[in-house]
């Protein structure tokens, strides 16, 4: 059958639907794989009566790279590259969490000064990642780029700090097993005065044109409801979980690189619904930039890496190490066999888990409710089919 | 007051470019006086069109460069400013690179109703311009229907939108053509209703005649009608599908909606119709709300074609504003809001022009006195009606507010989630609720 043969077939379900009266037929359509709202090669595959999704089919594995059987193949510092292209939006929250894996397995100690310029990075992508999800939301909402392109702005000014540290502005590779890989450029730490000078009047200014949007109102709040039985049950995490109202952060439940000795708070929702995880993003970037300031004000001197061989063999054994990525639990499992590769490079994704609740959100709302839920709960294709 | 007929014996001469009709009527005259009558109406009607054409062709290019330049700064770009000085060239540039391109067409699709949209969504495009009255006695066609010819051209633009929709054989373009089709028949509704209100104050269909009248007691409608004005400008921007109403076209949910399918010049013919449309409605909300050509008197001075164009000029950044600023709302939202809000408001304000046409009329109120009471009455009744329809016909969800709090040291799963939401103490973040 040709591929027009197919398409007349549709079709015809498609008039005999219309035309049929009491007797009309459901119209499945295709978002995706290339669509301008999957933010990546995402199909999504809606059954339609009229506007209400009826059903929701996800297919995904457009974008596999088989990284988890290459890591297998390659030293473990090699494997610090592949994890800025799992989650390409926070390359520095995966290079963590896949180094703090590695130190595990290999018992390294991590220097102060690393650590707080982990914690520095980490949540400095966290802005950068939120900027980008919001953005992103409200344009599925239906927003012509605006507050898209004004989030993009604070977003740059977090890329141009990565970039001057490390050379890079998307995929990092600047955390290394035992610290990071240069320390500190010394314009860093101005920039990054002024930029947590400005960022207050900028989050005001979002404020001003979002909070009280009454049309984004209408569009988010009661849409793409899930409950926190649902959402734990599902084993959601990020802003997803926490937009239902279960406090569950790790950088507070099972604080890594020092987070217990920063001071912040963990933003929870009401609702569970699209609006909420947007307001509990809105919050988060709040609270990384208090960390940040926290950070700035006691950064310990001292070396920034630790002596690590660059071609270590740990012993045989496992570990596993997750960190709060901007876009949930994101974790790593390595297995060991004495060699020099990882015999298991295993990733726990947030965005696959927090994914698989859309079909529970979107059944029963109309074609646009699933599209702005699919925009609220902010995957990154990349780190779904790795 | 003005005086119309000592501002027409001012006029007359060809170069006073104040009234462009006295070239036209010069033209007609020189032919009269060697050639038939039937040959001077067929030549003036020609150049008239031409005249139009002339002017909205070279004023869509700068206008896409506009508006383009316009939603940069409000996204903190520059813009185009590549191709021309300031990148004024870009629309050209893009014309050409459509003109260009593959015209491509679905192998399944209905060929010759899928072929004839582009050039037929031009005809009821330029047919509105006819109507439009550019002065006191610059318009291609004055009817005395004009109100009517407007509403009626206007209505037959969907018919081509669903043509494309359906013989695009694609789903988007089939969902965005029924979408399109529910929202203009319900949008012609209230563009209806609001302009009946003028219809019905005034007493004439005639466009120039609402003009007229407007110039005649020294008031423009918006001042008199706001919430008409507001539903107009609401559903001309809905017909236009213009966010936040362009859900027949929204691209994050159905791609471009009818015109998905439509690949090179035969979707710049879309899009520059859809421009042209965008400018022919900001003209009419001008004519209609905004005095027109008549600008308390600065029109003896000022050319009134001039006078029209900044005011239009005025009601397209309106457009754009909206367009930068809002999102879109969601296919059931915007009908409700429609049916909803937008019928009973024109409908009310129907009435209340019924009820003050015949107090000017019958019982003989002085206009100078009359209206600017019923101006501060009806303005009163607008913004009780807004506030009305806020609180009533709000839905549910959006009536409490939207709450972030913070777990602070509380960490887990249910039952610190239920301690957390028991606190006492208020909420850091809330929005929204009534």
């Amino acid at each position: 059958m040709t591929m027009s043969d197919d398409t007349r077939l549709a079709m015809q379900g498609t008039i005999e639907a219309l035309t049929a009266g009491d007797g009309s037929e459901p119209v499945v359509v295709n978002l995706g794989p290339q669509h301008p709202s999957t933010h990546g090669v995402f199909r999504l595959k809606v059954t339609l009566d009229g506007e209400i999704v009826q059903d929701a089919e996800m297919r995904i594995g457009y974008l596999h790279r088989s990284m988890e059987k290459l890591a297998e193949e390659r030293s473990y510092t090699q494997n610090i590259p592949f994890t800025d292209r799992i989650d390409y939006l926070a390359a520095m929250s995966n290079n963590l969490a896949y180094c703090l894996a590695a130190e595990e397995l290999l018992g390294v100690e991590v220097p102060p000064r690393a650590q707080a310029i982990r914690v520095m990075f980490a949540e400095l992508q966290r802005v950068a990642s939120h900027a980008m999800a919001n953005g992103t939301f409200i344009n599925d909402c239906g927003a012509w780029h605006t507050p898209l392109f004004h989030m993009f702005r604070d977003r740059e000014r977090v890329l141009d700090m990565f970039e001057m540290t490390c050379g890079a502005r998307l995929t990092t590779n600047y955390m290394r097993i035992g610290g990071v890989a240069f320390d500190l450029p010394d314009q860093l730490l101005p920039t990054l005065e002024q930029f947590l000078a400005d960022m207050p009047e900028n989050i005001a200014n979002y404020e001003a044109l979002l909070l009280e949007n009454e049309i984004l109102h209408a569009r988010a709040r009661g849409v793409g409801v899930i409950s926190p039985e649902m959402a734990i049950n599902s084993s959601l995490s990020g802003p997803v979980l926490r937009a239902t109202g279960v406090p569950w952060d790790l950088r507070k439940a099972n604080p890594y690189c020092g987070y217990e000795s920063y001071e912040f708070d963990v933003p929870v929702g009401e609702q569970g619904d699209c609006f909420d995880r947007f307001l509990v993003r809105m919050t988060e970037v709040k609270q990384s930039l208090r960390i940040l300031r926290q950070v700035v004000d006691t950064l310990p001197d001292g070396p920034y890496l630790a002596d690590v061989p660059l071609h270590a063999r740990p012993e045989p054994g496992e570990s596993y190490a997750r960190v709060e990525s901007p876009r949930g639990e994101l974790g790593f499992y390595l297995v060991s066999d004495g060699g020099p590769a990882p015999y298991r490079f295993h990733c726990r994704p947030p965005s696959l888990i927090n994914l698989s609740a859309l079909k529970e959100m979107s059944i029963g709302g109309t074609l646009a409710d699933a599209i702005v839920t699919l925009g609220s709960i902010d995957i990154v294709v990349g780190e779904i089919d790795r | 007051m003005t005086d119309l007929a000592g501002l027409s014996s001012v006029l007359g001469t060809w170069y006073d470019f104040r009234d462009l009709n006295n070239l036209q009527r010069l033209i007609t005259e020189w032919i009269a006086d060697w050639g038939p009558d039937w040959l001077a109406s067929i030549i003036t009607g020609v150049l008239g069109a031409l005249g139009i054409l002339g002017v909205i062709g070279p004023t869509l290019l700068i206008l896409i460069w506009v508006e383009r330049k316009v939603i940069a700064r409000f996204q903190q770009r520059y813009g185009p400013n590549r191709v021309g000085p300031k990148g004024l060239l870009q629309p050209v540039a893009d014309a050409v690179k459509l003109i260009l391109k593959e015209q491509l067409a679905p192998r399944a699709a209905d060929k010759l109703i899928f072929f004839l949209p582009p050039v037929l969504i031009f005809i009821p495009g330029v047919l509105i311009w006819g109507v439009l009255p550019f002065g006191p006695r610059m318009s291609v066609a004055d009817l005395n229907v004009g109100v009517l010819f407007l509403l009626a051209v206007s209505g037959t633009a969907v018919l081509v939108i669903f043509m494309a929709g359906w013989s695009s054989n694609n789903k988007y373009a089939l969902l965005g053509a029924m979408r399109a089709v529910a929202m203009s028949i319900s949008y012609e509704v209230p563009m209806v209703l609001a302009l009946l209100t003028l219809v019905v104050f005034s007493g004439t269909m005639s466009i120039n005649g609402i003009v007229q009248w407007q110039q005649q007691e020294d008031v423009i409608f918006i001042l008199l009608f706001p919430l008409s004005a507001i539903a107009f400008f609401f559903a001309a921007s809905a017909e236009l599908n213009r966010t936040p109403a362009d859900i027949s076209e929204a691209e994050s949910e159905i791609v471009a909606g009818y015109h998905t399918e439509y690949s090179g010049m035969r979707f710049g013919l879309f899009y520059a119709v859809e421009l042209g449309n965008t400018l022919v409605v900001s003209a009419f909300i001008a004519t209609f709300f905004l005095g027109g050509w008549w600008l308390w008197g600065l029109d003896q001075w000022v050319p009134s074609w001039i006078i029209l164009l900044a005011k239009t000029g005025a009601v397209y950044f309106l457009l754009i504003w909206t367009r930068g600023t809002l999102p879109r709302l969601r296919v059931d939202q915007l009908m409700g809001f429609c049916w909803k809000a937008l019928v009973p408001a024109t409908l009310l304000f129907v009435v209340v022009a019924f009820v003050q046409r015949t107090l000017l009329i019958s019982e003989g109120w002085d206009t100078t006195v009359a209206l600017p009471i019923m101006a501060v009455f009806n303005i009163a009744l607008s913004l009780g009606a807004i506030m009305l329809f806020a609180r009533v016909a709000r839905p549910a969800p959006l009536r409490r507010p939207a709450r972030i709090r913070m777990a602070g040291a509380d960490i887990g799963g249910l039952r610190a989630a239920r301690e957390v939401a028991a606190r006492r103490e208020e909420p850091q973040l809330q929005v929204g609720g009534d």
